[in-house]
């Protein structure tokens, strides 16, 4: 298996120890992590915008947090996580660009964020930390090692999550 | 909704068309105000899946600066002028007077002398697409941020995603004869613009 997976946007991926799971350049969307420390076996799902019903096109699930978090709790379940174990952490949310009359558009990540959250309490999943919002874009990688998220930002550093 | 992957030659000739004449009147603007020759490519118009559109710009994880507008009127959508930080610093220089080594030290007074850029381009293209069309097209106040291209390009690509999983991109490369202006300026029609924008110029 390859040692480094890369998630576009409105992407997953699933994987296992000692690979690692990047997504690069995340504003608003949402990086969603889950993992069983378990059996070592996660997944990160890029998400774009907050809700499937609210869109006129939800061909893909893994471009909305309502739909793709359920989705990426299947696919590392079906890998062999145990879903009891498994633990969730986000980052992302960010509002990129500063208006002084915020159209809907302008606050997705803030919807991200809140959907996200719900999403993940009505799968039952456990949010252990999170790194939302702010004004900066977010580089996420999550080492299934050892479940330690990675947070790069450009003028922010670099944190662990 | 028409399918952006069904667009005939005829109608990928007059988009780029609108592009070029968008362009050349931003690239004017911009040569006049900084005193410099501007080169500017021939637009590219691309239908791309959304989650490429980083990779237009040189992948999802470069550093840039971005100057961000809504269009409204009769043809809503997004521009993007988005340029390389050293542009940034060097266009803050060139209006201001004040050389920044680094981007972090640009004041509020830089940032809202690059930003006034934004809004000359953004309007200087858009004159030319609304004289051309005649349909009425207003930008939005600018804003900006610098940081990395995905993040800055999440924005415009939340707003398509609502709508379907490709996006119309007319880009256009701008270039000042020193090399200190390296820049890309993106319109992104909202889905449903585009068949207004071909139907006023009236290309079926």
């Amino acid at each position: 298996m390859e040692d480094l997976l890369k998630v576009g946007i409105a992407d997953y991926k699933v994987g296992k120890a000692p690979s690692r799971i990047i997504s690069y350049g995340l504003g608003s969307c949402i990086g969603i992590s889950l993992y069983d420390p378990v059996t070592k076996i996660g997944g990160l799902v890029h998400v774009l915008l907050p809700n499937s019903k609210e869109a006129y096109a939800s061909e893909n699930p893994a471009k909305f947090a309502d739909t793709g978090i359920p989705l990426l709790v299947e696919k590392v379940v079906a890998f062999g996580a145990s879903r009891s174990h498994l633990q969730a952490k986000l980052a992302g949310g960010a509002q990129m660009f500063q208006f002084s009359n915020p159209s809907p558009i302008m606050t997705v990540g803030a919807r991200n964020c809140e959907n996200a959250k719900k999403a993940l309490q009505q799968c039952g999943i456990r949010i252990v930390s999170e790194d939302l919002g702010g004004t900066y874009g977010r580089t996420v990688e999550i080492d299934l090692s050892t479940g330690l998220y990675k947070v790069k930002t450009v003028n922010k550093g670099e944190k662990t999550i | 909704m028409e399918s952006l992957l069904n667009l005939s030659d005829m109608q990928l000739d007059a988009i780029r068309e609108i592009g070029n004449i968008g362009a050349g009147n931003s690239a004017t603007a911009l040569s006049q105000l900084i005193n410099k020759k501007i080169d500017m490519n021939v637009p590219k118009v691309s239908v791309v899946p959304l989650g490429d559109i980083p990779d237009l710009v040189g992948g999802p994880d470069r550093m840039v600066a971005g100057i961000f507008l809504r269009v409204y009127g009769k043809a809503p959508g997004s521009v993007l002028f988005l340029m390389t930080k050293e542009s940034a610093l060097y266009l803050s220089e060139r209006l201001v007077g004040v050389q920044k080594e680094n981007i972090d030290e640009l004041t509020e007074m830089d940032q809202s002398a690059i930003m006034e850029i934004g809004n000359i381009l953004a309007g200087a293209y858009l004159n030319a697409l609304s004289y051309y069309t005649k349909l009425t097209l207003l930008p939005s106040i600018p804003s900006m941020a610098v940081d990395m291209a995905g993040a800055i390009l999440n924005i415009i690509i939340a707003q398509l995603g609502e709508m379907g999983d490709h996006a119309l991109v007319i880009e256009t490369q701008f270039l000042s004869e020193d090399d200190g202006i390296n820049g890309q300026f993106f319109l992104v029609p909202d889905p449903g613009s585009l068949q207004i924008i071909l139907n006023a110029i009236g290309v079926k």
